[in-house]
């Protein structure tokens, strides 16, 4: 099952590297990762999206915080919260698949950030869901190329 | 007063206690070296640096302080990854001082430069490369509490040379606020009640205890634990020392080479009580297999460890010395059921006797020597009362299974990573740190040649540390596998005729050596090396073809074992 981690950290150098190898050495996967600095700029925030079942999670967890530099982790899957996810899509556009491409962003509140000749670009943020359908009603029109910014979240309410 | 990196790092190590720091000098810690000289501050020159690290462990093991060590940049550094691997597996408190390239030079591939924090990470629990002069006090402390403190390890700290020449104020920190770091002491006490309620009930329990009980110096609350309420006891090989192997409640070693009746008490229980232990892949072989019908307590200070391998029923997370107090207040309020406990388990310990009078621990003495009666005449000898530091291989488990060890902090060995060349410099860094006892190395002819050159160390500090090779001409322990699976296709283990004169080889270096290939020599040698006063290698002709058993094949259950 999927688990969205949020995963506070000193900011320091290094950090981001203990983190990373502590998945690759015992052979948790990430999905996405995101990182930057807090309001407080000795700390960073880390978002990490991940797979494994309540035995892996529970290590990823205990072995997360094992880290010196990990301050808090929490999965908040197992909460209710928001994610977001920024997304540039890069169109290959024609005479006859511009509007399209424009009438499906606009469905989405994507908005043009750079257009050419041939490409349409386009900028998208939402939760997973919505980025997974635009993708798709996208994709038979051409894409050129996706960057992702891999997801944040918080907790919903005043948790 | 404002003074050098260099001079920082030697008055923190005062501050700290440290008494000696086992290293090897080069280009990038010459100013250390310089304040050392000037300071007059006790130091062991290793003759390697994997050698400098496995004997601040074995100080470090043997005497519950803090093993401190000092290497050059680069090939010095990563010299010390073996060790630090090692002391890493098995918990062992370690500061290890690296010297680096200057900051402006780091990442340009200089002379002697490795990203020695890059490279250390996954086998360090910590490490810091120090940028500015002004924060080295404070990681100085930080890296001593975190080596010693929670499930202590090893911890790096990786010094540029600008940084040691560079000056500040010094000011040693009181105390240390890391806002990651908050290890767990006390156990839960309702957590404590409710894993008691488990033992009250059980029919069938067996203490299973490993070396988190060593560490934290619980072997006297753990004697009084499984005497009051008459559990019987098993031991990981890490955890040997922490219980009297004599005692009538001392099941001996589990696992791979463990005793039959441990291996079958673990298997029969109805209740596991881990303390200090991990359930290591040698220790539970097959997992779906290990303690079928047991419910499981399991008291470790390392959350990471509970849950690991094998589900628990109920985990304590703490000290064991400090869970173990909590225990025993809660068993001395209830005599009671502690009482009843005792009667209920009586037929159990019937049982283990029959499995114990089945198949102890045994083998032939008959011409040729065995390997195992010279372990158990070194332990008669030295009254089971020596520091024993081993290799690894058949050596590593015939100490094991046929020394006796009936106190903490007296076997050394590296048992999680299982390295071999450990045993030779663990022993000196034991002897500096136990001058007075008898401190000695069991060894393999394979093994010991794999720090061979620490034996100028210990002929240069007079260190009078005793080598008893069991010289078998064979990578023993890897030509069993060959023997048992691989249809006794000897690849690459013999070592007949073409090991050095052990005796001519110790000689060379300024020790005493002996060589024995008789079963009547054996003793009287044994005396003469142990009386010698000076560094000793005894080089033992033992049969060739002995093995250890039992034997559980890797991936079988406990109950699979081979018994000859």
């Amino acid at each position: 099952m999927k688990h969205t981690l949020s995963v506070l950290v000193e900011n320091e150098f290094g950090v981001l590297s203990r983190v990373a190898s502590l998945f690759s050495a015992r052979g948790f996967n990430i999905e996405s990762l995101c990182v930057a600095e807090t309001l407080d700029p000795s700390l960073s925030l880390m978002t990490i999206v991940t797979r494994g079942d309540e035995m892996i999670m529970e290590q990823i967890t205990k072995q997360l915080n094992k880290l010196i530099n990990v301050i808090k982790v929490t999965d908040l899957s197992a909460r209710k919260f928001v994610d977001r996810e920024l997304v540039l899509i890069k169109m290959k556009a024609t005479k006859t698949n511009r509007a399209e491409i424009l009438r499906i962003s606009d469905i989405f509140r994507g908005k043009v950030v750079d257009v050419s000749h041939k490409t349409l670009t386009i900028e998208v943020t939402g939760d997973e869901g919505k980025i997974a359908a635009m993708i798709e009603l996208l994709k038979p029109l051409g894409i050129k190329e996706v960057a992702r910014t891999g997801k944040i979240a918080m907790l919903r309410g005043a948790q | 007063m404002k003074l050098t990196g260099s001079q920082i790092l030697i008055e923190s190590l005062k501050k700290e206690g440290v008494e000696v720091i086992f290293g090897y000098p080069g280009g990038a810690v010459l100013n250390i070296y310089d304040e050392i000289y000037k300071a007059k501050f006790r130091h062991i020159l290793v003759r390697h640096e994997q050698g400098a690290v496995h004997a601040a462990d074995g100080y470090a093991r043997s005497s519950g302080k803090v093993g401190v060590c000092l290497v050059t940049s680069g090939p010095g550094a990563t010299n010390t990854v073996t060790g630090l691997a090692t002391a890493y597996m098995d918990s062992v408190p370690l500061v290890v001082f690296t010297g680096q390239v200057p900051t402006l030079l780091i990442g340009n591939d200089a002379f002697q430069e490795a990203d020695i924090v890059g490279i250390t990470r996954s086998c360090t629990k910590h490490n810091y490369l120090v940028k500015d002069v002004k924060d080295l006090a404070r990681i100085i402390k930080e890296a001593f509490f975190i080596a010693s403190s929670g499930r202590p390890g090893p911890v790096l700290v990786d010094l540029p040379k600008n940084v040691l020449l560079d000056s500040t104020n010094f000011e040693y920190p009181e105390n240390v606020e890391i806002r990651g770091y908050h290890p767990t002491y006390k156990g839960h006490s309702f957590q404590i009640k409710r894993a008691l309620d488990l033992i009250y009930k059980s029919k069938r329990p067996v203490a299973y205890v490993g070396g988190g009980v060593i560490l934290s110096d619980a072997a006297k609350e753990l004697r009084e634990f499984i005497t009051t309420l008459g559990i019987p006891v098993t031991m990981t090989l890490m955890g040997l020392g922490a219980f009297p192997i004599r005692h009538p409640l001392s099941l001996g070693m589990l696992g791979m080479h463990g005793t039959f009746r441990a291996n079958m008490a673990i298997s029969e229980c109805d209740l596991v009580i881990a303390i200090g232990a991990r359930f290591d892949d040698r220790v539970t072989g097959k997992v779906d297999e290990f303690a079928p019908n047991a419910k499981i307590i399991h008291v470790d200070i390392d959350p990471t460890s509970i849950s690991k391998n094998i589900q628990v029923d109920i985990p304590i997370v703490g000290d064991c010395k400090q869970v173990l107090k909590g225990f025993l207040k809660e068993i001395r309020a209830n005599e009671e059921e502690t009482e009843k406990v005792q009667g209920r388990i009586k037929p159990w310990l019937e049982q283990i006797e029959k499995w114990k009078k089945k198949h102890a621990l045994a083998y032939d003495q008959e011409d040729v020597i065995k390997p195992q009666y010279v372990v158990e005449k070194l332990g008669e000898l030295t009254k089971g009362e020596a520091i024993v530091a081993t290799e690894v291989g058949q050596n590593q488990m015939w100490a094991a299974q046929f020394y006796e060890f009936n106190e903490p902090r007296t076997f050394l060995t590296s048992g999680g990573l299982g390295t071999m060349g450990y045993g030779l410099p663990a022993a000196i860094g034991a002897q500096v740190a136990n001058p007075d006892k008898i401190v000695i190395d069991i060894a393999g002819d394979g093994s010991i040649q794999m720090n061979i050159q620490e034996l100028a160390t210990a002929v240069q500090y007079r260190l009078p540390v005793k080598i008893i090779i069991l010289n078998n001409a064979y990578l023993g322990m890897v030509r069993q596998w060959q023997e048992l699976f691989f249809d006794r296709r000897y690849s690459y283990t013999c070592m007949e005729n073409i090991a050095p004169d052990f005796v001519k080889l110790a000689e060379a270096y300024g020790a005493a050596g002996f060589r024995v290939e008789k079963v009547k020599d054996v003793v009287p040698t044994l005396e003469k090396a142990l009386a010698y006063d000076g560094p000793a290698m005894v080089d033992v002709i033992v049969e060739k073809f002995e093995g250890v058993y039992p034997m559980v094949p890797a991936g079988a259950s406990l109950k699979q074992m081979l018994l000859v």
